[in-house]
């Protein structure tokens, strides 16, 4: 099993020569796609003070609400900053939730789900407890984990992160009672390998490949939930540029500046299409029987 | 069956005791004094002091979980800290246009993703099916303020043939209902179609493959028979599984959607709730939210026996 994975992950890992690039496309134009587009967007963030922006938090009441034109190319807004700047600036917000919550759910997961997997007792809580967790929709638990606290991005992360953890917890554990009957796992306490060690060197390996295609969507989702957040009021604080706080100014306005919406609107799901697409396509890469079945 | 129905509702109780425990406990996990958080920034000691009161802040713990418990089971939610009115009437006030919002986009939803994912299946691999799915991953991208939006600008402000915001209820009039109901329902139920064109299509191919289709293809049966009374049938468990879960997106979207439409329903009162932060109202909100999901995918399980009599409990 292991031999497989880490086949599968030679034809992504090994970009080196170019036959390969072109092999690479043609069997998985989709992960190709997803992953160019996302790494222009990372290069956008990264980028963002030398693409000719200026500084988004700027004030000029002089020249709100200017429509998209040479000077402000995306427009200005209500109190006359830049959107331009505002939504390249965007990007890095959007983004650090994304790649943080994906990162922190993932390893939250991979501990909860593991040791719900192989302590039956602890099991039995665990278990009761994502389920109720899992029954309070996302975005609401989010929300009402944000009501409480200050407006962070530190507090955004934090909320989304414990809103995905349950779903996380439950594929590791899926994944986990799959192994643990495998007979590779069954050779090595058979032989009398240590449950840490069979958990370290046998399970952990083969949960990376599904976990890596299920973190791509949950940092997709947990880029939805954090400009959702923001739009709402419930996000990121006002201060800070992201694309939900710009959207989230255009609101009262959409009927005379459309533009305050729709310019971070596509940002928002050229990013989300361009992580999903990268998803699907490592799932068709790393799981061809999940590729086949969906 | 009888026996499987049953337990199947007593296994809801322990789920909804945990989302019970977390919605009072939300209030005990913030840093800070609750009372305070609740007051807001500029609030005087005694305006602190009322609420706490109120709240009952000052008793043990579990004397205040008992009690609220207590209140809840007999339906009531407490009171909202600004209004001053009952949740449980607040809430029942705004719960026909979310109704009827949900509702709608799954009916939406419905109509339009089975035949496409049927479709899709039925001529698997052609430029049918590649649309569809593209269309599957493309509705996921798109977040639901945007497609709203979109669709506000293209056919309130454009073409001008239906109203931008607001709702009418179906008491009111159908025709102006519908009018009012369907760019809200549009835009809540395109991640629905994508998420159940994509699984009916993946439950078809699953069952095209079966020896009894060829059988049903063999026997000359037309091929509309052949997809809906035999394919159609056999993969309906996984499609309705998917349209369980498809209500927790309903019940998140619906949220920003009535703030995009302008819509009075629990979804807009939720974020009047969270910015004024009334604590007791969100609470009651989560829980009656986080209740409807458990008892719709109650019924979810509970149809599997009829839809597919080979399931035995």
């Amino acid at each position: 099993m292991t031999a497989i994975i880490n086949e599968n992950a030679g034809g992504i890992a090994g970009l080196r020569k170019p036959g390969r690039l072109r092999e690479l496309w043609r069997r998985h134009p989709t992960a190709v796609i997803g992953g160019v587009l996302l790494a222009i967007i990372v290069g956008v963030a990264v980028f963002a003070p030398y693409l000719g922006t200026i500084d988004p938090l700027e004030l000029s009441p002089v020249k709100r609400l200017r429509a998209p034109n040479a000077d402000f190319w995306f427009g200005t807004d209500s109190l006359g900053r830049d959107i331009y700047s505002r939504t390249l600036y965007g990007t890095r917000v959007s983004l650090l939730v994304g790649f943080s919550v994906a990162i922190l759910s993932t390893v939250a997961g991979l501990v909860i789900g593991l040791v719900a997997g192989f302590h039956r007792y602890l099991d039995a809580v665990i278990m009761r407890v994502m389920d109720g967790l899992m029954s309070i929709p996302p975005i609401l638990l989010a929300i009402a984990l944000m009501a409480l606290t200050k407006a962070s991005i530190q507090n955004v992360i934090l909320a989304i992160t414990i809103a995905e953890v349950p779903r996380m917890s439950r594929l590791v554990r899926s994944l986990g009672l799959t192994l643990r009957e495998q007979p590779f796992v069954e050779a090595a306490r058979a032989s009398g390998t240590r449950n840490w060690l069979i958990l370290w060197r046998h399970i952990l390996p083969n949960c990376i490949a599904p976990l890596i295609v299920q973190a791509t969507y949950v940092c997709a989702s947990a880029i939805i939930v954090e400009a959702i957040l923001s739009f709402l009021g419930a996000g990121t604080p006002p201060t800070i540029p992201s694309w939900g706080n710009i959207i989230a100014e255009g609101r009262m306005l959409f009927l005379v500046a459309a533009y305050m919406i729709l310019i971070p609107s596509v940002f928002l799901s050229i990013t989300v299409l361009a992580i999903n697409l990268l998803g699907d396509g490592l799932r068709d890469a790393l799981d061809p029987r999940l590729a086949r079945a969906l | 069956m009888l026996a499987y129905v049953i337990r199947r509702v007593l296994a809801t109780i322990p789920v909804m005791g945990v989302v019970a425990l977390f919605v009072f406990s939300l209030l005990y996990l913030s840093p800070g004094d609750p009372a305070a958080i609740i007051a807001g920034d500029q609030a005087t000691t005694e305006t602190v002091e009322r609420i706490r009161q109120q709240l009952g802040l000052n008793e043990p713990l579990i004397t205040q979980f008992g009690r609220w418990l207590w209140h809840v089971l007999h339906g009531d939610l407490g009171f909202s800290i600004f209004s001053n009115q009952p949740v449980s009437l607040m809430i029942f006030q705004r719960v026909e246009p979310t109704i009827a919002l949900t509702l709608c986009s799954m009916l939406v939803a419905i109509v339009f993703a089975i035949p496409l994912g049927v479709l899709a299946a039925w001529r698997a691999g052609s430029w049918v099916d590649r649309a569809v799915m593209a269309f599957a991953v493309a509705g996921f991208s798109f977040p639901t303020f945007v497609i709203g939006y979109v669709l506000i600008l293209t056919f309130a402000m454009w073409l001008e043939i239906l109203p931008v915001q607001g709702y009418v209820s179906i008491t009111e009039g159908v025709l102006p209902f519908l009018q009012n109901i369907i760019l809200p329902s549009l835009t809540l139920g395109i991640v629905l179609i994508a998420l159940i064109a994509r699984m009916t299509r993946a439950a078809m191919l699953e069952v095209l493959s079966q020896d009894y289709i060829r059988t049903a293809q063999a026997k000359g049966l037309s091929n509309t028979r052949v997809l809906l009374a035999h394919a159609l049938k056999n993969a309906s468990v996984p499609i309705v599984t998917t349209i369980g879960l498809g209500f927790a997106l309903l019940i998140s979207g619906a949220i920003v959607t009535e703030t995009v439409f302008s819509i009075p329903g629990i979804g807009r009162l939720t974020v009047d709730a969270i910015l004024q932060r009334d604590y007791p109202l969100i609470q009651g909100i989560v829980l009656v939210f986080s209740a409807s999901y458990v008892l719709l995918n109650l019924l979810v399980d509970i149809s599997y026996t009829f839809l597919d009599p080979r399931i035995r409990y």
